[in-house]
C-alpha cells in the first residue's frame, strides 16, 4: 500500500490543469414549465377567461331578444347594487353567522380529533369525510325533515320557549325554523362544516404537545395554554377554514332555496341564479356575480399579503 | 393561580364531581356532539329510504317499506340522471389527476418564477363561490358558441374546478416526500426515469389515489357549477334538485344511501389495504 | 436498466483540485487527496467544513464547481451517480419506505439487470447479521439494523469505493461503539475502499488507516490516527483530535536534534523534527502526558525533562483518570490528565506541585495559527 500523499493546504496539483465546469441542464431548466403546462392553460381558458368574459358582460346592454352591445356601462353596477343591497347584506350576514358557528363546532372536533382520540382517530376522520360523499343536497334535505314543523327538534324548542328567544331576534318566525333564516343559517353551517374541519385538523395535528406541556409546566391552565399557546398556533388552519367556508357561503343559494323561503331569506346567490337562468337579464346577474369575484379577491389577496403565497394549504 | 407549596407525597385523588368530569371533558363531549351533527342527516336519510311517503314528498316519515329499495329505478329519469353523473365524474376525475399531478410535480420539485402566482391561482377556484364559476363559465361558454351547452361543457366546468383540489391534495403528499431516497435509488444505479417510476411514484400515491377520491366525489356530488352549464343534460344532483319542486321519491334516498355505504366501504378497504401492507 | 462504468487500474480514488462554491461560499476550497484502493479512509471534522460536500461530490449528487474526481485512471466529472461504481450509506439510510428488506438491499443489483438476486441477498444480510429480516419493512426495524441493512444495500454492488456519511451519527453511544467494529471487521473481510466522513473524533481514530482532519473546506493534515494525534502540524487538529496545552514562547537555540524555547516561567526543550522555522511559536503537550509531582517530592537531579512549577486549581476525578487544571508560576493554565493507576496520590486544589514531560512529547507550532483553532467558543472541542 503506498503512503498516502501528503500536501500542506491549498497547494494545487501540479502538471494537471482544471476542465471547464459541466453544461447545465436545459431539459431541468424547462421542466417545471412543460408539466405545469396542460393544467395551467385549463384554468387559465376555464377561469380566467370567463372572469374576464363575465365582466365584459356586465358592462353589456340589451336584452336576450336584441342582442347584447359592449357599452362600458358602469350604470349597471350601480343597478345592480341599488336594487339587490338588501340581498347582499343577508348574504354577508348569514354567511358571516354561519362561518362563526361553523368554527365554534368545527374547533372542538378537531381538537378531539387531533389530541384526544388516539387509537379512533382514523375512524373520526372516515366519519367527518363520507358524508362528503352522500349527494350533499340529499342532506341538505334531511333538514327538512328534522326541522319539521311538527318534529322533535321544534317542538322540544317550542317547549323551552326557545324559539320565542329566536323570533325576538329576527331569527325565526311564528313557531317553526323550516323558512326562516336560522334554517338557512343551519344549512349553511352544515354543508361547510368540512371545510372548516379539514383545515384546523390538519394545522392541529402538526402541533407538537409538548408545547402545551412546557407551557403547563410553566403555571398555565388548561384554559390559559390552549389560548397563548394553541389557539394562535392552529391561526393558520383557522384562516384558511373560514376562507373556505366564508366566501363560498356568501355566493351559495341551495340552502336559501331549499330550506328558507323566497323572498324573504333570499340570498345573492338566488338572485344571480334567477337573474342568469330565468329572468335572463345577464348583464345585471353578470354585474352582481362580479362584485361578488371582486370582494373574493380582495379578501384572499389581503390573505395573502399576511401568509405568504407558499402557506396557502 | 395559587402555586401549591411542594409537601408530602400527594393523596389520593379526591373523588370528582359530575360538574369537575364535566368541565375536564368538555372537549370531548363538544367534539362528538359535532360529530353527531355532521352525522343525523345521513341517518335521516338512511331511515327514510325505508319510507312510503303519505304525498308526492319524502319529508316525513310513514309508514315502513322496502318498495324503494326493490326497484330504485322506477321513477323515470333516475338511473339515467345517476348513469351521467357518473360517467362524468369518471371522465373529470382521469382528466383533473393526470393535468393536477403533473402541476402538483412541478410545484413541489422546482424553483422557478411565477410558482407563487400560480400557488394564488389555484387558491382561487376553492375559494370562489360557485355561482360566480358557473355564471362565467356560462357566459363563456354563450359567447364563444364553439360547444353546445351539455355534456362537454360540465366536462370542462368539472375539471376545472377539481384541478385546484387535486393539485393541494398531491402537493400535501410531495412534501413530506425525503428527496434523499430519490438520491440513494440514483447513487443504486437507476436513472432518472427509473427512479421515478420506482421510488417516488410508489410514495405519491397515495396522495394521488386521495386526490382521485376526493375529485370523484366533488365531481358527482357538484350542482351549481352543472346547472349553470348543462344545457338539457340532467345529472343525478339537477335530479334531486328538480325533485324537491316536484315530488321527493324515497328512491332517491336509497341512492343517496347507496352512496354513503359505498364511499364508507371504500374509504374502510384503502386503510385496511394500507394497514396489510404496512405489516408484511 | 444502468450500467456503472468500470474502473481498471489500482482503483485509487483521487481528488485533484476540487473546488465547490455556493454563491460566494467556498464549502469546498481546494482539496488535493489520494486515497489507496482498499483502505479504511475517514474524512473528520466540524460541521460545516465541506466533508459532506465532498463526500456528495464523489457519488455524484453535487456537481464540483471545478476540480477532478478519479477513481484509477478513469475520470469520473460529469457522470451522472448512477453511473459510478461508488455506493453510499446516507446518514438517515434513506432506506425505501414501500419495499421490504430484501427488496432493498436486491435494489442496486436489479437495476443493473441482475437477474438471480436471492443468494447474493442472503449472503449479504447473513455479512450483516440479519438473516430472516428480508420480509420486513424499514418502519419495523431499529436504528441500528435499518444502518446494517443500508450497509448491505450499498455494499452488495461490490462499488469501487463506499461511501459513508455519518452513518452512526443517529445510533446511541453502546450501539455506536458496536457498529464501529462491525464495519471495521465488513471492510476487513470485503476489502472495499471505505470513506468515512465523521465529525466524531474519537470515531475517526478507531475505525480508519488514515485520516484527513478538515476545517473550512480544506484539508488541515492527512495521516495515520497515530499521526495526527502525536504530530499535530496544526492548532486546529492539536485542539480539534483530543486535547492539547499550548504555550507561546520564543526559539532561544536550535542545536543539533534540540531547539530550547523560552516560554514565561522557564525553557522547554522540543525535538527539531517537532519544529516549524518560526521563531514565535506555541509550544505544545497534551495532558495525558503532564507528570504532576508534589512539590516537596521533587527530586533535585536534572533529568531531561521539561518541568514548570505549578499550583493545582482544580481536580476533577473522572474514573479512568484525574483531570487537573493547574495554573504554573508566571500564569500559564495548564490541563493534565492523570491516569487512575493507583500509583499516585490525588492533589487537592492549592497543592504546589512541579509539572513534568519527556522533551519527545513536546511538539511546536508557528505562532501565527490561532491557539483556539479547533474550539468552539466556551473553549470544548468542536
Amino acid at each position: 500500500m503506498s503512503a498516502p500523499t501528503a500536501q500542506p493546504p491549498g497547494l494545487v496539483h501540479p502538471g494537471l490543469p482544471t476542465p471547464p465546469p459541466p453544461p447545465p441542464r436545459l431539459r431541468s431548466r424547462r421542466l417545471p414549465y412543460l408539466l405545469l403546462l396542460p393544467a395551467l392553460a385549463w384554468l387559465a381558458i376555464f377561469f380566467v377567461v370567463p372572469t374576464i368574459t363575465l365582466f365584459s358582460t356586465s358592462l353589456q346592454t340589451g336584452s336576450i331578444y336584441e342582442g347584447y352591445a359592449l357599452t362600458f356601462s358602469f350604470s349597471n353596477y350601480l343597478d345592480a347594487w341599488s336594487r339587490f343591497w338588501p340581498q347582499m347584506l343577508r348574504s354577508l350576514l348569514y354567511a358571516g353567522a354561519a362561518t362563526v358557528l361553523a368554527l365554534l363546532i368545527a374547533y372542538p372536533l378537531a381538537y378531539t380529533m387531533a389530541f384526544k382520540a388516539g387509537r379512533w382517530r382514523n375512524v373520526l376522520l372516515i366519519l367527518v369525510i363520507a358524508p362528503f360523499f352522500t349527494s350533499f343536497l340529499i342532506r341538505t334535505l334531511a333538514w327538512k325533515t328534522i326541522l319539521a314543523d311538527n318534529g322533535i327538534v321544534v317542538e322540544v324548542l317550542n317547549a323551552l320557549r326557545i324559539t320565542d328567544v329566536l323570533s325576538a331576534i329576527g331569527l325565526t318566525t311564528d313557531d317553526r325554523i323550516l323558512a326562516t333564516p336560522l334554517a338557512v343559517i343551519t344549512g349553511l353551517t352544515y354543508n361547510f362544516l368540512p371545510f372548516m374541519i379539514l383545515p384546523l385538523y390538519a394545522t392541529l395535528e402538526r402541533l407538537d404537545v409538548r408545547l402545551i406541556e412546557a407551557a403547563s409546566d410553566l403555571y398555565a391552565s388548561p384554559f390559559a395554554a390552549f389560548r397563548k399557546i394553541t389557539l394562535p398556533l392552529s391561526m393558520p388552519g383557522l384562516v384558511a377554514g373560514t376562507l373556505l367556508t366564508f366566501i363560498p357561503a356568501c355566493g351559495d343559494y341551495i340552502n336559501a332555496q331549499l330550506l328558507g323561503s323566497m323572498p324573504a331569506t333570499a340570498m345573492i346567490g338566488n338572485v344571480i341564479d334567477a337573474q342568469f337562468l330565468r329572468v335572463l337579464a345577464y348583464p345585471t346577474a353578470a354585474a352582481l356575480s362580479f362584485t361578488l369575484m371582486v370582494g373574493v379577491v380582495a379578501i384572499v389577496s389581503m390573505y395573502v399579503r399576511r401568509a405568504g403565497t407558499e402557506r396557502l394549504l | 393561580m395559587t402555586l401549591l407549596q411542594a409537601g408530602p407525597a400527594k393523596a389520593a385523588r379526591p373523588r370528582r364531581s359530575p360538574l369537575g368530569w364535566l368541565r375536564e371533558h368538555i372537549v370531548l363531549i363538544a367534539g362528538l356532539a359535532a360529530l353527531a351533527y355532521l352525522l343525523i342527516p345521513n341517518v335521516v336519510v338512511v331511515v327514510l329510504s325505508f319510507n312510503r311517503p303519505a304525498g308526492r314528498f319524502n319529508y316525513s316519515w310513514n309508514e315502513f317499506s322496502v318498495n324503494a329499495w326493490t326497484d330504485p329505478c322506477s321513477v323515470a329519469g333516475l338511473c339515467e340522471a345517476l348513469g351521467l353523473s357518473l360517467r362524468i365524474a369518471v371522465l373529470s376525475t382521469l382528466a383533473a389527476v393526470v393535468l393536477g399531478t403533473l402541476a402538483a410535480f412541478a410545484l413541489t420539485r422546482h424553483r422557478f418564477r411565477g410558482r407563487g402566482g400560480t400557488n394564488v391561482l389555484i387558491f382561487f377556484p376553492m375559494a370562489t363561490p360557485e355561482v360566480v364559476m358557473g355564471s362565467s363559465l356560462l357566459a363563456l361558454f354563450v359567447n364563444a358558441a364553439i360547444v353546445p351547452l351539455g355534456f362537454w361543457t360540465i366536462l370542462i366546468a368539472h375539471i376545472m374546478f377539481l384541478l385546484s383540489y387535486v393539485i393541494v391534495t398531491v402537493k400535501a403528499r410531495l412534501a413530506v416526500l425525503d428527496p434523499r431516497l430519490e438520491e440513494a435509488a440514483m447513487d443504486l444505479y437507476a436513472d432518472e426515469r427509473t427512479t421515478f417510476w420506482r421510488v417516488t411514484f410508489p410514495l405519491a400515491l397515495p396522495g394521488i389515489v386521495a386526490a382521485a377520491l376526493l375529485a370523484f366525489a366533488l365531481s358527482f356530488d357538484d350542482f351549481i357549477i352543472t346547472n349553470f352549464n348543462a344545457g338539457s343534460e340532467v345529472t343525478f344532483p339537477m335530479f334531486v334538485w328538480g325533485a324537491a319542486q316536484r315530488g321527493m321519491p324515497p328512491q332517491v334516498n336509497v341512492i343517496g344511501t347507496m352512496m354513503f355505504v359505498a364511499a364508507l366501504a371504500a374509504v374502510i378497504i384503502g386503510q385496511f389495504a394500507g394497514r396489510r401492507r404496512r405489516m408484511r | 436498466m444502468s450500467d456503472p462504468i468500470s474502473v481498471a487500474g489500482d482503483g485509487a480514488l483521487r481528488l485533484v483540485s476540487l473546488y465547490k462554491r455556493f454563491g460566494p461560499v467556498a464549502a469546498v476550497d481546494g482539496i488535493d487527496l489520494t486515497i489507496p484502493s482498499g483502505s479504511f479512509f475517514a474524512l473528520l471534522g466540524p460541521s460545516g467544513c465541506g466533508k459532506t460536500t465532498t463526500l456528495r461530490m464523489v457519488a455524484g449528487l453535487e456537481e464540483p464547481t471545478s476540480g477532478r474526481i478519479l477513481i484509477g485512471d478513469v475520470d469520473l466529472a460529469g457522470q451522472k451517480p448512477y453511473r459510478r461504481p461508488v455506493n453510499t450509506v446516507f446518514q438517515n439510510y434513506a432506506l425505501f419506505p414501500h419495499l421490504d428488506v430484501f427488496q432493498n438491499v436486491a435494489f442496486g443489483l436489479r437495476r443493473r439487470g441482475v437477474r438471480d438476486v436471492a443468494a447474493q441477498v442472503e449472503q449479504m444480510l447473513a455479512m450483516v447479521e440479519l438473516s430472516g429480516y428480508e420480509g420486513r419493512r424499514p418502519a419495523q426495524l431499529s436504528g441500528g439494523q435499518q444502518q446494517r441493512v443500508a450497509v448491505a444495500r450499498a455494499l452488495i454492488n461490490n462499488p469501487s469505493v463506499l461511501l459513508l456519511d455519518e452513518p452512526l451519527g443517529a445510533l446511541d453511544l453502546k450501539l455506536r461503539r458496536q457498529m464501529q467494529l462491525e464495519l471495521k471487521r465488513i471492510q476487513a473481510d470485503v476489502g472495499t475502499t471505505f470513506v468515512h466522513v465523521t465529525h466524531d473524533q474519537e470515531e475517526a481514530m478507531t475505525m480508519a488507516d488514515t485520516v484527513a482532519v478538515m476545517n473550512s473546506g480544506r484539508i488541515e493534515q492527512l495521516g495515520s490516527p497515530v499521526e495526527l494525534y502525536e504530530r499535530p502540524r496544526t492548532t486546529f487538529v492539536a485542539n480539534f483530535l483530543g486535547q492539547s496545552n499550548l504555550i507561546d514562547g520564543t526559539v532561544e537555540s536550535r542545536d543539533g536534534d534540540l531547539a530550547i524555547v523560552a516560554v514565561p516561567g522557564g525553557r522547554l526543550a522540543v525535538h527539531m523534527d517537532r519544529m516549524p522555522d518560526t521563531d514565535q511559536v506555541h509550544v505544545g503537550v497534551r495532558p495525558e502526558k503532564l507528570n504532576l509531582t508534589p512539590a516537596d517530592q521533587v527530586s533535585g537531579t536534572a533529568s531531561q525533562r521539561n518541568r514548570l512549577a505549578a499550583v493545582v486549581t482544580e481536580s476533577r476525578f473522572i474514573g479512568v483518570s484525574t483531570e487537573y487544571a493547574v495554573r504554573t508560576d508566571a500564569g500559564l493554565q495548564l490541563t493534565a490528565f492523570v491516569q487512575n493507576a493507583g500509583r499516585h496520590q490525588p492533589m487537592a486544589p492549592g497543592a504546589e506541585v512541579e509539572v513534568s514531560w519527556d522533551p519527545a512529547h513536546t511538539f511546536a507550532l508557528d505562532v501565527r495559527q490561532a491557539a483556539d483553532a479547533g474550539l468552539d467558543p466556551a473553549g470544548a472541542a468542536l
